[in-house]
C-alpha cells in the first residue's frame, strides 16, 4: 500500500459557518455596520501612517491635518538611500534574524510537538508544564545572565545569539500549538506509514508535516513576528555599531528627544510593516484552523 | 536501561534540542538571576571580560527584597506599581476577550465579504508592535494628533493631553494594547466557534431556545477550553508586556508597570542596577506562578482537565 499524503483530507480548510435563515434588513445592517466600524478601527492607524509617510516632516505635525499636503516620495528616498541611518543594513539584519528564528523555531517545535502528541514518555508532563512556565519569565530577570552566557559562548553581539534567545520565547508557545494540531491528525496515518517501512522520523517528515501545513503556517507567522518586532533583547544584545542594529532598535533614531521626524518615521514604518503584512497575507487563511486546533487541544 | 532507551529513543531524540536550548538559555540564566537578587550587583562591580575585570559584588542577603517590598518610591513603589500592573492587565484582557468574542461571533455567521472583513480585522496583529507604538504615539499627540483633532472637530474644545504625566497616559496605552491584542483573541475564538457542532444549535432551535439561551448554554460551554487557554496566555503576556508602554510613554510613572520599571532599573540610571532589576523579575515570576496555580485549581473545580 502506498500512501499519498495529499489525498488524505484531514483538515477542513475553512468550515462553512452555521447555516442561517435569511435575516431581516435591520439585522443585516447591524451586522455589516458593526463589522465595518471594527474594520475601520483596525485599519485606520495603518492607513494614517501611510498617508503621513508621503508628507514632509513639517507637514506631518500640522494642527489641521489633511490627507495630502505637499505629498511626495521623498521620505522613502531619504530612508532607503541611507540619509537617515543605515536603514538597509537594519532591514537586512532583521530579515536574517527573523528568518533564522522562524526556520529553527518551526523545526524545533514541530519535532517536540510531534513527540508530545504521539509518544508517551517519562518526563512529558513536566516538559509541557515547563513550557507554560517559560512564558512567564520576565526578561528582566534573564537579561544579565543571558548577556553573560552569550559572552561565554562567543555569541554576544552576534545575530545568532539573538536568534537563539528569540527561539526560547517562540518555541514553547509554538510547541503547544503544534501538539494540538498534530492531535487532530489521526494516528492511523502513522500506523500506515510504519507498515510501509518508514521510520518514526520518516513518518513525521514525509507524512505528518505535509498534513500539518496550516499549523506550521501559524507557527511560522508567530515566530516571524516575535523576532521581527522584538525591542528589549535587541537593544541589549546587539553591538552598538549602527550597521548591526535591527529595525526595532535603529528606528528609534527618528524619535529624538526634541523633535520627531514623523514623515520619515512613517515611511520607514511602512517599509518595515510590508514584509510582516506579506507573511500575514500568505498565512491568513490558515490562521483560524491552525490556531483553533492548537488552542482547543493545547 | 537498555530497554528504556530502546523504547523512548525517538521521543527523546525529538525533544532533546528544545530541552538543551531551554536549559541553557532559560533555566540556567533564571538560576543565575535568582542568585543576583541576593547580591548588590550592578554595572560597576560585575565581571567584565572586555576590561578584564573580576567581579567584586557581594552578597547582601534579603536586603533587595526588603527594599523593594517596603514600597519605597526610590525602589519603584512596588505595591502601587503592582496595583497599576493589575489594572493594566485585567482591563486589557477583559476588552481583548469581550471584543474578540463579539467579532468572532459576527464573523462566524454567513455574511457577505466575510473573508475581507477577516483580513482587515486581523491586520493589527500583522503590524510589528514597535511600529504600532510609534503610530499611536503620533495619533495621540495632544496638538497635532488625529485623535484630538477629531475630538475638537466633534465639539470637545479641550481634549486631554494623552501621553503626559497623568492617568490619561494609562488609558492611552490600554487603548493601544487592546487594539493590538483583539485579533489574536478573535482568531482563536473563531476557531473555537467553528469546532462547536452545528447540530447542537439546530436541536436547541427546534426546542425553542432563544438566541441568548443558545449563546449561554451552547456557545460559552463549547468555547470553554479555548477560552481558558487564551485568557491565561493573555494575562501572562499582558502582565509582561513591555514594548508598548516603554515606546509610547517612556519612563512615565503614570504608566509604570512592574516590567517597565525593571527595564528602567536595568537600562537607565547612572549605575545599571542589575540586582534590583532581577529582584523585580523574580517577584513578577512569583506573582504569575501564584496566579497560574490558583487559576488552574479553579478550572479543575469546574471539571476542566488541564
Amino acid at each position: 500500500m502506498t500512501l499519498d499524503a495529499s489525498s488524505l483530507k484531514v483538515v477542513q480548510a475553512d468550515r462553512k459557518p452555521q447555516k442561517r435563515k435569511a435575516r431581516s434588513l435591520g439585522a443585516s445592517i447591524g451586522l455589516h455596520g458593526a463589522l465595518a466600524i471594527a474594520s475601520l478601527i483596525a485599519v485606520f492607524p495603518v492607513f494614517w501612517v501611510l498617508v503621513t509617510s508621503f508628507k514632509p516632516d513639517a507637514r506631518a505635525v500640522e494642527t489641521t491635518p489633511k490627507l495630502f499636503n505637499e505629498s511626495s516620495v521623498d521620505n522613502y528616498i531619504d530612508v532607503l538611500s541611507g540619509d537617515k541611518g543605515s536603514f538597509l543594513s537594519w532591514f537586512g539584519n532583521s530579515v536574517l534574524i527573523a528568518l533564522m528564528t522562524t526556520v529553527i523555531a518551526v523545526f524545533l517545535s514541530a519535532t517536540t510537538g510531534y513527540a508530545a502528541s504521539r509518544f508517551r514518555f517519562p518526563g512529558k508532563r513536566p516538559l509541557m508544564l515547563s513550557f507554560l512556565v517559560v512564558q512567564m519569565f520576565p526578561f528582566a530577570v534573564l537579561i544579565v545572565p543571558l548577556y553573560n552566557i552569550l559572552l561565554t559562548l562567543g555569541l554576544q553581539g552576534q545575530q545568532f545569539g539573538l536568534v537563539l534567545v528569540y527561539c526560547t520565547t517562540a518555541v514553547p508557545f509554538c510547541t503547544y500549538m503544534l501538539k494540538g494540531y498534530f492531535d487532530t491528525i489521526p494516528n492511523d496515518i502513522d500506523e500506515a506509514g510504519r507498515m510501509d517501512g518508514l521510520s518514526p522520523f520518516g513518518v513525521f517528515w514525509r507524512l505528518i508535516l505535509p498534513l500539518a501545513r496550516p499549523g506550521l503556517a501559524v507557527t511560522a507567522f508567530y515566530a516571524f513576528l516575535t523576532a521581527w518586532g522584538e525591542v528589549a533583547f535587541a537593544s541589549a544584545f546587539l553591538s552598538a555599531a549602527d550597521e548591526s542594529k535591527t529595525l526595532a532598535v535603529g528606528l528609534q533614531v527618528f524619535v529624538q528627544q526634541n523633535r520627531t521626524e514623523w514623515g520619515h518615521l512613517a515611511a520607514a514604518s511602512i517599509l518595515v510593516a510590508i514584509p510582516a503584512i506579506v507573511v500575514f497575507y500568505l498565512v491568513q487563511r490558515f490562521l483560524v484552523t491552525g490556531l483553533a486546533s492548537g488552542a482547543v487541544k493545547g | 536501561m537498555r530497554k528504556f532507551l530502546d523504547r523512548y529513543w525517538y521521543a527523546y531524540a525529538m525533544v532533546l534540542p528544545v530541552v538543551v536550548v531551554i536549559a541553557v538559555l532559560v533555566l540556567y540564566p533564571l538560576a543565575q538571576g535568582v542568585f543576583f537578587t541576593f547580591t548588590d550587583i550592578n554595572e560597576a562591580n560585575i565581571a567584565n571580560p572586555v576590561l578584564d575585570r573580576a567581579a567584586t559584588y557581594v552578597g547582601v542577603g534579603l536586603r533587595n527584597y526588603l527594599n523593594v517590598l517596603s514600597g519605597d518610591s526610590s525602589y519603584g513603589s512596588f505595591w502601587s506599581t503592582l496595583v497599576r500592573t493589575l489594572i493594566w492587565t485585567f482591563s486589557c484582557v477583559f476588552f481583548h476577550y469581550t471584543i474578540g468574542l463579539g467579532l468572532a461571533l459576527l464573523l462566524n455567521r454567513e455574511v457577505r465579504g466575510r473573508a475581507v472583513y477577516r483580513v482587515l480585522l486581523i491586520l493589527p496583529w500583522a503590524v510589528p508592535a514597535f511600529i504600532s507604538a510609534f503610530t499611536w504615539k503620533y495619533m495621540f499627540n495632544a496638538q497635532y494628533g488625529i485623535i484630538n483633532q477629531g475630538l475638537r472637530a466633534i465639539g470637545f474644545d479641550d481634549p486631554p493631553v494623552w501621553l503626559g504625566q497623568n492617568d490619561w497616559a494609562l488609558v492611552a496605552v490600554i487603548v493601544v494594547n487592546v487594539w493590538l491584542g483583539v485579533p489574536f483573541m478573535m482568531v482563536a475564538l473563531l476557531g473555537g466557534l467553528q469546532a462547536i457542532p452545528g447540530d447542537l444549535y439546530e436541536a436547541a432551535e427546534v426546542d425553542g431556545a432563544t438566541p441568548w439561551q443558545r449563546f449561554r448554554h451552547i456557545t460559552l460551554p463549547g468555547l470553554q477550553s479555548v477560552s481558558s487557554t487564551v485568557v491565561l496566555l493573555g494575562i501572562i503576556w499582558t502582565f509582561n508586556m513591555f514594548a508598548i508602554i516603554y515606546l509610547i510613554t517612556g519612563p512615565n510613572p503614570n504608566t509604570r508597570i512592574l516590567v517597565t520599571y525593571a527595564f528602567e532599573r536595568f537600562f537607565s540610571g547612572a549605575s545599571r542596577d542589575y540586582a534590583i532589576a532581577s529582584t523585580y523579575g523574580v517577584l513578577i515570576l512569583s506573582v504569575l506562578l501564584v496566579f497560574a496555580s490558583v487559576y488552574r485549581r479553579a478550572l479543575r473545580k469546574q471539571g476542566e482537565v488541564w
